[in-house]
């Protein structure tokens, strides 16, 4: 929609940030009576929300948020009932896999973790994965396996949401860059740049939701909460003839590999590129291309004569403590930030149905995670 | 495997065309250590291509004038020794300008000081019902049969869309002994005419086109302007196509009647784009501009990019024809030289402005053939709905339409939505017109974009990146948090 399509007045709601996290958000509130718009700088998920792996797995989840990404998985299943448009969400099993004793232990513990969340994790000997996923390579000694796991098509996501939020009656105001808020006892105004010719947005109450920008936005409001930016390396291969039937991964998480419907095979893990939060993802580093590449042609030797389609890179943004940042924004009176979940794709719709929740007055289903916790926090390793 | 320390070089020069080896020998000549890469097997590029590994001319055959021109500029390159890595393909360049190659003998890496890209064009072709038959081919195909390996397209072509290359392959077919079931071509014989100020500056051609003319009306070819297909279908052996009138925008006109031709190739091409896939690679900044082509890398008058140490040069850079891509490599290699530090502020001027006047008359010729083979926005207008615009991934006109009306504004954002530009080639062959379906729904090229450019450049495999490995060999970073 144009800047000029919403009309001037006070929304209840607008949330800056259109990804997965802030669309779900924005969609509920919605749902829940509230007039909203949700603004971003550039179209709906086309950062980390429409660019990522599509992996839908409780393996690389943080164990703490295995509840959240199991309520978030049925969401992602049911994607066509209430997004009235799927991202072809497919159900299969997921696998973790170790080459090594180390990696032995690693799988164990891990899925120890896990199940202790709830997660239905089992540790099956290398023949019963051969069953499961026949193409994985000979060498195995282990493996982590889960029934609940599968895959969506990531850049389907802004097609998807964009269809409900116009549904619901959201405004959606994309390509617009906010410059600044100004809070006060009468709500809130979210100013767009001198130069785009957009009127300030006023809203009783806002949400930030804008992944690793959400760093950026918190200063807008006067909060210093450090947020750390990956550059996640991803890669496809052309269409080639069916390899493999379940999501992998390797013990230390560091690999995701599925075949799509399609026939291409997505390459990911989290393998780190050039890049930053300013400029965005720059350039694949070639030895990081080499052992991500190395390392899913060993999972499944079928994969080595595959060719390569295309690569890029996606940003995830990760706190202090590794866990969310979902909540009020402390020391601003209804403003609400959502963002900064580790694999956050596979967990991000139910993040905002919570927000929303929260915001809406209702008991959120799950608790949130206090944004507060996280002021004057170091970052590990900054 | 991707090597960890890749070779060291002043420029290396991707493309071995006109543009490219010009190019190359003169910035060994100023001083510059080159290296000269090509995924041919030898230099010349599309308009010098030489006879493939293991082909020779036939005895008594005359060769072409471009065959001994290209002859001539493959002599000049052994003689003054260029480095030449040709049948190597660049699939990566990074922004340190490194350049991944795959070549016969796997991957390599170069790391140049400065990187010249003189990529050529992609061929366009408007889809209509029927183009991605078999035996539909290129006018840009047909050239390469034609010059390179003396090949028919088939024993009757039908040859169709617009540009000079119209009569150049309907007559290579007719010389080879084929068969041209008619020409059909979207310009107005008016719009032919406008152009004769500048073919006064380049005689050669305006006889060479005269005598094409005469060839095809001897040998009974129906020249059909204004022309353009409606569709292919397959008819026994070979194909019925359909012929329609067109105004100047390429729309079909509708009181027109439509005539049917039958043979058994149809060779099509509606101009050409500039390849751009290493400027976009790179972020550099680009510019629409019909006139050239489409997109471009917005440069300099010789060649420099937004991005430091890379350039542009030939028809890669905004079409302006073989004759004048020689120069224009020059001109970039001499702004490098003098850029690099290996040539005065006096040497460079004198060269410069040489240059310039040597590039000037051919670069009007050719600027006014690419204007004659720029994209026509009634014939993309006129595209059918359920017609295949993105061939690797199957995506329709209507697909595209309908996600314009769902919300999609840019090419990138179309991308997502309907995998079209996903498949194998990048988008090489339907991201112009793509470009101008969606254009129509947002106001505008500029406003629509262009796609994101991505390695690989070229498709390689996991194995060749990857190399012999074990294991142990994988360098796996630490686990991440519980």
């Amino acid at each position: 929609m144009s800047a000029t399509s919403h009309s001037p007045g006070a929304y209840d709601a607008v949330v800056i940030g259109g990804g997965v996290m802030g669309c779900s958000t924005a969609l509920h509130l919605a749902q829940g009576g509230m007039r909203v718009a949700v603004v971003d700088r550039g179209p709906l998920c086309r950062e980390a929300s429409g660019v990522n792996a599509g992996t839908l797995t409780l393996h690389m989840t943080r164990a703490a948020l295995v509840p959240y990404a199991m309520r978030a998985w049925q969401m992602w299943m049911d994607a066509e009932k209430w997004l009235g448009m799927g991202v072809l969400a497919t159900r299969v099993p997921g696998l973790t896999l170790a080459f090594t004793e180390a990696e032995c232990e690693l799988v164990e513990l891990r899925a120890q973790a896990r199940r202790a969340f709830g997660a239905p994790i089992e540790v099956i000997t290398p023949a019963r994965a051969r069953e499961i996923e026949p193409g994985v390579h000979p060498s195995l000694l282990k493996a982590g396996y889960c029934e609940i796991d599968g895959f969506a098509s990531a850049y389907l996501t802004g097609r998807a949401f964009r269809h409900a939020l116009v549904r619901a009656g959201v405004d959606v105001i994309e390509n617009a860059a906010v410059a600044s808020i100004d809070s006060g006892d009468a709500g809130h105004v979210v100013r767009f740049g001198d130069d785009s010719g957009r009127a300030p947005l006023r809203a009783a109450r806002i949400v930030l939701a804008g992944g690793v920008w959400i760093e950026n936005m918190l200063a807008w409001l006067g909060v210093r909460i450090p947020i750390k930016v990956l550059i996640n390396q991803l890669i496809v291969t052309e269409r080639i003839r069916p390899v493999m039937r379940t999501v992998l991964s390797v013990a230390n998480g560091l690999l995701s590999l599925k075949q799509f419907a399609n026939g291409t095979v997505l390459i990911g893990g989290g393998w780190q590129g050039e890049g930053d939060r300013e400029r965005g993802g720059l350039e694949a580093r070639p030895q990081n291309l080499v052992g991500n590449m190395r390392l899913a042609a060993y999972a499944v030797p079928a994969l080595a004569e595959a060719r390569i389609a295309r690569i890029w890179l996606g940003l995830e943004a990760e706190t202090a403590d590794a866990m969310p940042i979902i909540g009020d924004v402390p020391g601003v009176p209804r403003a609400y930030v959502v963002g900064s979940a580790h694999s956050g794709y596979t967990s991000g719709p139910f993040m905002g149905r919570i927000m929303a929740q929260h915001i809406l007055g209702q008991q959120p289903e799950l608790p949130l995670f206090d944004p507060a916790r996280l002021l004057g926090m170091p970052m590990p390793g900054a | 495997m991707v090597e960890a320390q890749p070779g060291a070089v002043d420029l290396l020069v991707i493309g071995a065309g006109p543009a490219g080896a010009r190019a190359a020998l003169r910035a060994q000549a100023c001083g510059l250590g080159v290296l000269l890469v090509d995924e041919n097997p030898d230099a010349g590029g599309q308009v010098w291509r030489p006879l493939p590994p293991g082909f020779a001319r036939a005895a008594g055959v005359q060769p072409s004038t471009e065959a001994v021109q290209g002859d001539a500029l493959r002599a000049e390159l052994r003689g003054a020794g260029v480095r030449c890595l040709f049948g190597h393909k660049v699939w990566n360049v990074g922004r340190s300008l490194r350049t991944d190659l795959i070549g016969p003998d796997g991957v390599c890496s170069w790391q140049p000081r400065a990187l010249l890209v003189a990529t050529g064009t992609t061929e366009r072709v408007i889809p209509f019902p029927g183009w991605t038959l078999p035996g539909v081919i290129g006018l840009a195909a047909a050239t390469v049969l034609l010059k390179s390996q003396n090949m028919l397209p088939g024993r009757r072509t039908l040859v169709a869309g617009s540009g000079p290359l119209l009569l150049a392959v309907a007559n290579g077919i007719l010389k080879a002994g084929g068969e041209v079931a008619a020409v059909l071509d979207l310009a107005s014989r008016a719009d032919w005419l406008r152009t004769l100020p500048s073919l006064a500056a380049r005689p050669d051609l305006l006889w060479q086109g005269a005598r094409w003319q005469l060839a095809l009306r001897k040998a009974g070819v129906p020249l059909l302007y204004r022309h353009g297909i409606a569709s292919a279908e397959v008819l026994g052996d070979g194909f019925r196509i359909r012929a329609r009138q067109v105004d100047a925008s390429g729309a079909p006109i509708a009181s027109a009647s439509s005539s049917d031709f039958e043979a058994d190739a149809l060779a099509v091409g509606h101009g050409l784009v500039p390849g751009t896939d290493v400027t976009r690679l790179l972020r550099v900044r680009h510019r629409y501009e019909a006139s050239h082509g489409g997109w471009i890398a917005d440069a300099d008058a010789e060649g420099r990019t937004s991005v430091a140490g890379l350039y542009v040069a030939g028809d890669g850079a905004g079409i302006a024809g073989a004759a004048a891509a020689g120069a224009h490599g020059e001109l970039a290699a001499v702004a490098c030289a003098f850029d690099l530090g290996r040539l005065s502020a006096q040497d460079h001027a004198r060269a410069r402005d040489r240059l310039f006047a040597e590039w000037r008359r051919p670069a009007r010729f050719g600027r006014a053939m690419a204007g004659l083979m720029a994209l026509r926005d009634g014939a993309v207008a006129a595209i059918p709905a359920a017609t295949v615009v993105c061939r690797c991934e199957d995506v329709t006109r209507s697909e595209i339409d309908a996600a314009a009306r769902d919300g999609a504004r840019d090419m990138n954002q179309l991308k997502a939505w309907t995998r079209c530009g996903m498949g194998p080639c990048q988008g090489r062959t339907c991201g112009d017109v793509a470009g101008a379906l969606l254009a129509a729904h947002v106001g505008g090229r500029e406003a629509a974009g262009c796609f994101t450019g991505r390695a690989p450049l070229r498709p390689v495999s996991l194995a060749e990146v990857a190399g012999d490995y074990t294991y142990a060999d994988i360098p796996i970073p630490k686990a991440a948090p519980l």
